[in-house]
């Protein structure tokens, strides 16, 4: 069992052993060296989570401390594992990943002056990936959550000289930060109540305070529920759920391999991950699981729509994951956790392989990321087309691909459900699978088909581009007559090893994964909850599933939704702009994102400077400093001047000041005699 | 034991010692020679504080490392020193930052070498003494003499406005010194004559009079930490202090005042700490969130550091008043984190001073380009003085708010806006000063940090990691006093 534990180690330490080594000694080792031992490591990681997987598979589990971080009180803070089914599966997907998109990276960051950075962070960000799902309590939770945080402000800002990178980084720490308020204030009242913050003791005494009142003073809310949104919150932030979503589609100004890796597959599907290892905490919540359930129906419709006017081919993709996350909190909602984490898995196959395509496709284009500047692309990059193609079908729910089993399945479960939103929410699930199909299409079809539209003149700027220029400057584009040229073998065998998961992985995985005991022991799910045990009597078989969901309404809207997108684009492209034009409302609303970037700008971001710079001016300066500190000075000052007066330095001042003091000292002697 | 029982008396006496060769030194064509003997001397000074925390007894409840002789007889005052877990931490602390900012004046100080150096190390001397001493007047003592070298520091060695400052910063903490000294003598009378602090703490007080006394002591120590409204001195002082002056200013003077309400208020008068306790979680939480704010548009570097600071205090304060274990140990362990990330900041933005000569965040831009490797270390402290967990200013801030739960839920709410005020005002500001394109020509010409520029900063940053991956062993010498403390207060003494 020893040399388990060691693995458990390695999987963790091997990236941030990589991320030191490139980041605190990359002059030494060079380029080569750098990327070389950092996918070394990030490789050896894969492996040892491969044979865990192995050995979980068999039985085996853990949980256990590595050591104590701190005691105080009566309480113990501890650094330690849970390797269980979920915890491996999650160590699966960031390590394969990680392990593509460091290889995509060598090809992607190639003119790059922070080569060696750039590899420092993402294996730093591995590291702080896997101590998120592995950790065993909640400080540790809070702990990779953060982590994780930290590296995307240094990711997305990777380009510092950018002012949109950097408003952009700063932007999402900041709206982490919220949900992260909510989220500790949530592990608060966990210690509080149950006094450890190990997961295993908090979901065993759950059960025993299903009907007590949260010690908020004021207040009288069901003290599971309170702590459950709480937490939430914190997903809300970390996995862009409406309205925390905001910092999502501005992070796409950092580089592509990025988006792919952390703002796709991993760290924003940590929420999820969150609240399906708190499964037996939610399960005791109606309130929460509803509550759960309408933001996650939101994000997946409304932020849909806004993938359809995108015309940057990063942000089409950016708010297709938007939109994805919510399909996955609608899941949790529905108490169909397990159907969350498997959408969960299969997303991050085919959405990172969707952003690895769009980032050869933003090479090819010599960083002219405008999808009406592409177009025909299918003959240049057969392999970027091929392999986005079957992102696509995947993302949209194509019978038999990986996305197909996840979705249909989050579709049916919320169809399945007892919750009183249930019905909002399966309108909106469904909706949103039109709105998918549509704007996946529409940039499929705007970039790899239809006219060249690249090496026009609307760019004066040569396409040559050296190493300053492209870390200052994103859009260049293609020189007239220049012609865009497949990606080298970094990037496209990246693309090729996740496009075979993205195609078989939910054919494979959706019998053990929904129906079978694969996650028995990892998630709980309440009596009445069962929804996966309906969906079970109806389900018979992976390739029977497929072959029957030709003639279901899922599958109706997404043709429907290919079909338009075709002919919008592709027939007739005349009528997007009709369209546009015609409703010119809806188009503004959709343009500015639903106002909410100039409402935060305007109310939370503007609000605050007013507040600080009215509190700094009346309260420290005026108030405190002029009225107490200067004031009580220039008081003093006052009353020694007329003080002062009185010492003129005339003798017979003085001599008539002592004898009137005799006399009243005498008059007031005999009185009182 | 080299110094047998007497460690703490080498503590305090040997950096004073040395302060005095140093000075000896003389004018300025010895500097080097003065730079070197406080470099050694400051060292020295550091090693000799290992003991207490390798020697420290951690099951032992009560003083430590005690000596005790008498002084003046007539008045039944003694030169007796001891350390408990909190106060042991502190010399650590204090000793840690001399060698520090002697390394940090090296080059920057080419005036009065001698005397800047030894102002440093009779201060540490001095410091020292405060969180040693157990007779009230010897406290007493060190505590005024502690304000003479740091006004010495800030009027001679410090900016354009340095005398306003040096003032304000002395009158305001007299003033309120002078009630502490009315409260010892009550003590010294009520005790039938006698200045031991420990025992003040077994007295029986009336409501009226521990009341009194907890106010008398609070203008002490509030001016100290400082509390609001009582903090406006500190952004002044900061401004006009010489990057040293600054560093030990936050990292060590704001703590003296902390510390003085564990050993001064709380145990001699807990029913009325316990009376009063709403109002000073009032008044930390003001300066978590009002401070916090305020912070956030400052256009001066040292003035916003200054104001986080006084915030980051406030979850001192807070933790104290909450009455656990939580909340007062992580209150501790804030202190000496704050004490690592607050010197680390007022440091680099020394290291700019030094080149740019301003500290106003507009006259910056792109430094990141110019200066890479100082741009790392500077987001490492910008991020721990946001509280990232990793570093040592998560696990006093998080310990604070999982007391601050127990005491009342929403104290805890709103002293965790500090996630999202604290990570605004430092980042911002960061983003203004180190991100974005080369801003102007001074930005254009600066040059990334020296070999002992780099080596401050890197022991900061191991500092500050270390605390924060592993604060079990800052944890493990607290828990003993702290509990100590805590059943103490839980007695009534009416």
């Amino acid at each position: 069992m020893s040399h388990m534990q060691n693995l458990y180690l390695l999987v963790p330490l091997a990236p941030l052993l990589g991320a030191i080594a490139a980041g605190l000694f990359g002059n030494i080792l060079g380029r080569k060296w750098s990327h070389r031992i950092t996918i070394a490591l990030v490789a050896v990681s894969f492996a040892a989570s491969v044979a865990i997987f192995k050995d979980v598979m068999a039985g085996h589990q853990f949980n256990g401390t590595v050591y104590k971080w701190m005691t105080s009180g009566d309480a113990s803070f501890e650094v330690g594992f849970l390797i269980d089914r979920l915890t491996v599966m999650m160590m699966l997907v960031v390590t394969f990943v990680s392990l593509m998109v460091h290889i995509y990276t060598i090809g992607y960051m190639e003119e790059d002056p922070g080569y060696q950075r750039f590899f420092s962070y993402i294996s730093l960000f591995t590291f702080s990936m896997l101590m998120l799902v592995m950790a065993n309590n909640f400080m540790q939770l809070f702990f990779g959550w953060e982590a994780v945080g930290l590296v995307s402000y240094l990711l997305i800002g990777f380009w510092f000289k950018r002012e949109t990178a950097i408003y952009a980084n700063l932007k999402a720490f900041l709206v982490n930060r919220v949900g992260d308020f909510g989220f500790l204030l949530g592990i608060a009242l966990i210690l509080m109540v149950f006094g450890t913050l190990d997961y295993a003791a908090v979901f065993a005494n759950a059960g025993r305070y299903v009907n007590d009142f949260a010690p908020i003073p004021g207040v009288s809310w069901n003290l599971i529920t309170a702590i459950c949104i709480l937490l939430f919150i914190g997903a809300m932030g970390k996995s862009a759920q409406f309205p925390l979503h905001v910092w999502l589609p501005d992070s796409m100004e950092g580089p592509t391999p990025i988006s792919a890796l952390i703002h796709a597959a991993t760290m924003v599907t940590a929420g999820i991950f969150m609240v399906a290892r708190m499964s037996p905490l939610f399960e005791l919540s109606e309130t929460a699981l509803s509550f759960v359930m309408i933001i996650g129906a939101i994000t997946a419709l409304f932020m849909g729509f806004l993938g359809i006017i995108q015309n940057d081919i990063k942000r089409v993709v950016a708010y297709s994951t938007l939109s994805q996350l919510g399909y996955m909190t609608v899941a949790l909602g529905a108490s169909a956790y397990s159907v969350a984490v498997f959408h969960l898995m299969t997303h991050a196959f085919f959405k990172a392989l969707l952003f690895l395509a769009a980032g050869s496709v933003i090479m090819a284009m010599h960083h002219d990321q405008d999808i009406r500047n592409m177009g025909g692309l299918r003959k240049y990059m057969p392999i970027t087309w091929i392999t986005s193609l079957i992102g696509s079908l995947a993302l949209i729910g194509t019978p038999f691909f990986s996305g197909f089993y996840s979705k249909d399945s989050i579709i049916e479960a919320v169809e399945y459900s007892h919750l009183p939103v249930s019905g909002i929410a399966y309108a909106a699930v469904l909706a949103g699978v039109f709105v998918t199909a549509f704007y996946s299409f529409r940039m499929y079809f705007l970039v790899f088909h239809g006219e060249e539209r690249f090496g026009k003149d609307h760019h004066d700027h040569q396409g040559d581009h050296d190493d300053e220029e492209v870390a200052s400057d994103h859009h260049h584009g293609l020189a007239p007559g220049q012609k865009p040229h497949e990606s080298p073998w970094v990037v496209t065998v990246p693309l090729i090893l996740l496009a075979v998961p993205s195609v078989l992985i939910g054919l494979v995985a959706i019998e053990p994964m929904l129906f079978g005991n694969y996650f028995l022991d990892a998630i709980y799910v309440g009596e009445n909850h069962r929804v996966l045990d309906e969906m079970h009597e109806e389900f018979h078989g992976a390739i029977a599933m497929a072959l029957h969901s030709f003639i279901s309404l899922p599958f109706m809207f997404a043709l429907a939704g290919v079909v338009s997108a075709w002919y919008f684009y592709m027939k007739k492209p005349s009528i997007p702009a009709a369209i546009k034009q015609r409703f010119t409302g809806v188009y503004t609303l959709l343009d500015n994102k639903y106002y909410f970037d100039i409402f935060n700008d305007w109310f939370f971001a503007g609000g605050a400077r007013g507040t600080s710079r009215f509190l700094w001016k009346f309260g420290d300066v005026h108030l405190i400093d002029g009225v107490m500190v200067n004031g009580t000075a220039k008081l003093v000052g006052r009353f020694s001047g007329v003080l002062r007066k009185a010492q003129t330095g005339y003798v017979y001042h003085y001599a008539f000041a002592m004898i009137t003091g005799v006399f009243v000292l005498l008059t007031v002697r005999t009185w009182f005699e | 034991m080299i110094f047998g029982f007497h460690l703490l008396s080498v503590a305090i006496w040997l950096p004073i010692l040395f302060g005095i060769l140093v000075m000896a030194t003389g004018n300025d064509r010895n500097a080097a020679m003065a730079r070197y003997l406080a470099l050694a001397g400051s060292i020295l000074g550091f090693l000799v504080t290992i003991p207490l925390y390798t020697g420290f007894d951690r099951m032992a409840s009560g003083m430590q490392f005690v000596e005790i002789h008498n002084w003046i007889p007539r008045f039944n005052i003694h030169y007796h020193l001891g350390v408990d877990g909190i106060s042991m931490l502190f010399i650590l602390l204090n000793s840690f930052f001399t060698p520090l900012v002697v390394i940090a004046g090296w080059q920057v100080i080419e005036k009065r070498v001698a005397q800047y150096m030894a102002a440093f190390l009779i201060m540490s001397g001095i410091i020292n003494g405060v969180f040693a001493s157990l007779d009230a007047v010897l406290f007493y003592v060190f505590w005024e003499a502690m304000l003479i070298p740091m006004f010495v520091i800030i009027g001679v060695w410090g900016g354009p406005n340095r005398v306003y400052a040096a003032i304000k910063f002395f009158l305001y903490t007299l003033l309120g010194s002078l009630l502490m000294l009315v409260a010892l003598l009550y003590l010294y009378n009520q005790s039938g004559g006698s200045f031991e602090i420990l025992e003040y703490h077994q007295m029986m007080i009336p409501m009226t009079a521990q009341i009194l006394l907890f106010i008398a002591f609070f203008m002490a120590f509030s001016v100290k930490v400082p509390m609001f409204p009582v903090h406006t001195w500190l952004p002044d002082a900061h401004v006009e202090a010489p990057t040293g002056g600054s560093v030990i200013l936050a990292a060590i003077m704001l703590k003296v005042g902390a510390y003085g309400f564990l050993r001064f208020s709380m145990p001699i008068a807990p029913d009325a700490s316990h009376s009063l306790s709403g109002a000073m979680i009032a008044l930390s939480l003001i300066a978590v969130v009002y401070i916090g704010l305020v912070a956030l548009t400052q256009s001066d570097m040292k003035k916003l550091v200054a104001y986080s600071s006084i915030s980051h205090m406030g979850f001192v304060t807070l933790g104290f008043f909450i009455f656990n274990a939580y909340g007062i140990e992580g209150a501790l362990i804030q202190m000496v984190s704050h004490g690592f990330i607050s010197g680390a900041l007022f440091l680099c933005i020394g290291v700019l001073y030094d080149r740019v000569h301003s500290r106003q965040i507009v006259d910056y831009g792109g430094v990141a380009n110019k200066m890479p490797v100082f741009a790392a270390f500077f987001m490492l402290f910008a991020m721990a003085n946001s509280g990232l967990p990793g570093t040592s200013g998560f696990v006093g801030e998080f310990m604070v708010i999982m007391g601050a739960v127990k005491a009342n839920f929403w104290y805890a709410f709103l002293a965790a806006t500090t996630l999202v005020f604290g990570a605004a005002y430092t980042l911002w500001m960061y983003k203004r000063v180190i991100f974005g394109p080369v801003a102007n020509d001074h930005v254009a010409h600066l040059h990334d940090i020296n070999l002992r520029e780099k080596v401050i900063l890197s022991i900061l940053a191991i500092a500050v990691l270390v605390a924060g991956l592993y604060p079990l062993p800052l944890g493990e010498v607290l828990h003993t006093s702290v509990n100590d403390l805590l059943v103490h207060m839980a007695r009534s003494k009416l």
